[in-house]
């Protein structure tokens, strides 16, 4: 079963850490994403620029709009996203416990994958 | 054994048991409603099988493989059919009802659908009884169901015992389901509703259930001992009209012996878990409680240590208010009192209710009747505010 583990902080919050910090974090990521690639766990990972990057497209009543920003403004803010084949809810939930402790804050949002597109 | 009785005992386990075989919820639980529903039809004419649960599980399965028969897209079902042809056991696996119990009590899963899960699944109600036990519509607790079953398919909640490192906090939440329904039971009985009372012992069936699965664990013979001391006192807790009796009023021969017996063995062996479990310290303070042979010899000594070591594992203004008094019967009533100005507990009416009580004690009756006020001006149950009532027109007559 695949699992979309989506990955929410506060970007204000982000933005005012150290440096150093931040390296800190990244390293640690860096180990749970080699070790979930080992295990082979891992089908893809992204980190996103932030929501002032952001642009939406949205449909309405036959019209294409197009505008700044993302589509709902929140306190958190998706951030990033993994992608991992995992054998039930449990070993999901665990990877997302490893990423979501290397910060503070960091919360996780673990979603399955419908088996197929259109099913 | 007669057959409510046996649906009592076996239910889950057979269910759980099915589940594993046929892998599907919802045919497991009609499968089996059906083997109840045949053995109803037969067994009262033809005599009850030499080994009933035996029987339950073979007629259960052939009943799911017909089942499996009579959908349309017959042809993927092939496997499962030759899968459940395949099985041919015939006895309950005690590891099955544990599994169960997991996924039932899964994190994942909202707490009121845990709740109605494992009351629905392990322990048989159905969905008419749990809905009245929790005082909400039919259709609610049904749909309520219907969508955590289908979480544990689409978000494949495991049907399993979880590992070593993460059985602690998994025991957690499925020790705090079993407590969740024992205290809507526990209060409810003010209601004098039957079917409430009824969750009680549905907890302690659990309780039981669980201890027996997890030999080696010590917070389920916690729990278990906590909720056989208290249920042991519930006929005693209220008078004829359904009015509140305090422990210290209440006719100690109506306590259950033996719960108390069984309940108080298990205290010692709780107290051994590590970390301390606070249903074990809890367990210990209702065991003093109810081997008491009067209330004046009540070992108050002992039970403000207890709530001391209990405010250290869960730290929660109302435990300290219960510490306060505590401290208050062992060392004296002005030392609780002090105690108590130190909580801070707006809301909560036990408060100024726990300090008219020494108050009164102290024959300051003037500050006790103000204080019975002001914890009238916060309760909300009917039995609670006739209680303060009466004790505040005790405290007013000259």
């Amino acid at each position: 079963m695949q699992y979309m583990l989506l990955c929410y902080a506060d970007e204000a919050q982000w933005e005012r850490q150290a440096p150093e910090r931040i390296e800190t974090i990244m390293q640690e990521i860096d180990a749970v994403v080699q070790d979930i690639v080992r295990s082979g766990h891992f089908r893809a990972a992204g980190r996103l620029q932030p929501v002032a990057s952001a642009t939406s497209v949205r449909e309405r009543h036959g019209a294409l709009l197009t505008t700044d920003g993302p589509f709902a403004e929140t306190k958190e803010q998706l951030g990033g996203y993994y992608l991992v084949e995992c054998k039930d809810l449990d070993e999901a939930l665990g990877i997302a416990k490893r990423i979501a402790a290397t910060h503070p804050g960091g919360l996780i949002e673990v979603r399955p994958l419908r088996p197929t597109f259109r099913g | 054994m007669n057959l409510s009785e046996l649906h009592k005992r076996e239910y889950g386990r057979i269910l759980a048991t099915l589940i594993r075989v046929v892998r599907d919820f919802d045919l497991a639980e009609d499968a089996l409603q059906e083997a109840f529903e045949a053995a109803l039809a037969q067994w009262p004419s033809e005599g009850p099988p030499q080994n009933p649960v035996a029987w339950l599980i073979t007629t259960a399965r052939h009943k799911a493989i017909d089942h499996l028969r009579r959908q349309v897209m017959a042809e993927t079902k092939h496997d499962e059919i030759a899968l459940l042809i395949g099985h041919d056991e015939e006895t309950t696996v005690p590891l099955d009802a544990l599994r169960l119990i997991f996924t039932c009590c899964h994190p994942a899963l909202a707490s009121d659908a845990q709740v109605a899960l494992t009351l629905r699944t392990i322990c048989g109600l159905t969905t008419e009884e749990i809905a009245r036990a929790f005082l909400v519509p039919t259709a609610t607790l049904a749909q309520r169901l219907v969508r955590a079953k289908n979480k544990i398919r689409t978000a494949g909640i495991p049907y399993e015992v979880p590992g070593n490192s993460a059985l602690a906090e998994r025991l957690d939440a499925v020790l705090r389901v079993v407590y969740l329904v024992f205290n809507e039971g526990f209060t409810a009985t003010f209601g004098a509703d039957l079917i409430r009372a009824d969750l009680c012992a549905e907890a302690i069936r659990l309780g039981r259930l669980i201890c027996e699965l997890l030999p080696v664990e010590h917070e389920p013979k916690g729990l278990l001992a906590l909720m056989l001391l208290h249920d042991a006192r519930r006929a005693t807790r209220t008078d004829a009209n359904g009015a509140i009796v305090l422990l210290e009023d209440q006719d100690r021969s109506g306590w259950n012996r033996a719960a108390i017996a069984e309940g108080a063995a298990l205290v010692p062996q709780a107290l051994r878990g590590r970390p301390l479990s606070e249903y074990a310290v809890q367990a210990a303070i209702a065991a003093l409680h109810a081997e008491a042979p009067t209330a004046r010899d009540t070992d108050w000594r002992q039970i403000a240590a207890l709530y001391g070591i209990l405010v250290g594992i869960v730290p929660s203004p109302i435990v300290e208010l219960n510490r306060a008094v505590a401290v208050a019967m062992a060392d004296g009533l002005e030392q609780g009192l002090a105690l108590l100005d130190n909580i801070h507990l707006p809301t909560y009416y036990l408060l100024p209710a726990a300090r008219a009580d020494l108050l009164r004690r102290l024959g300051r009756h003037a500050e006790a009747a103000t204080a019975y006020r002001q914890a009238l001006a916060l309760v909300t149950n009917d039995a609670e505010r006739q209680f303060l009532e009466r004790r505040l027109a005790e405290v007013s007559s000259p």
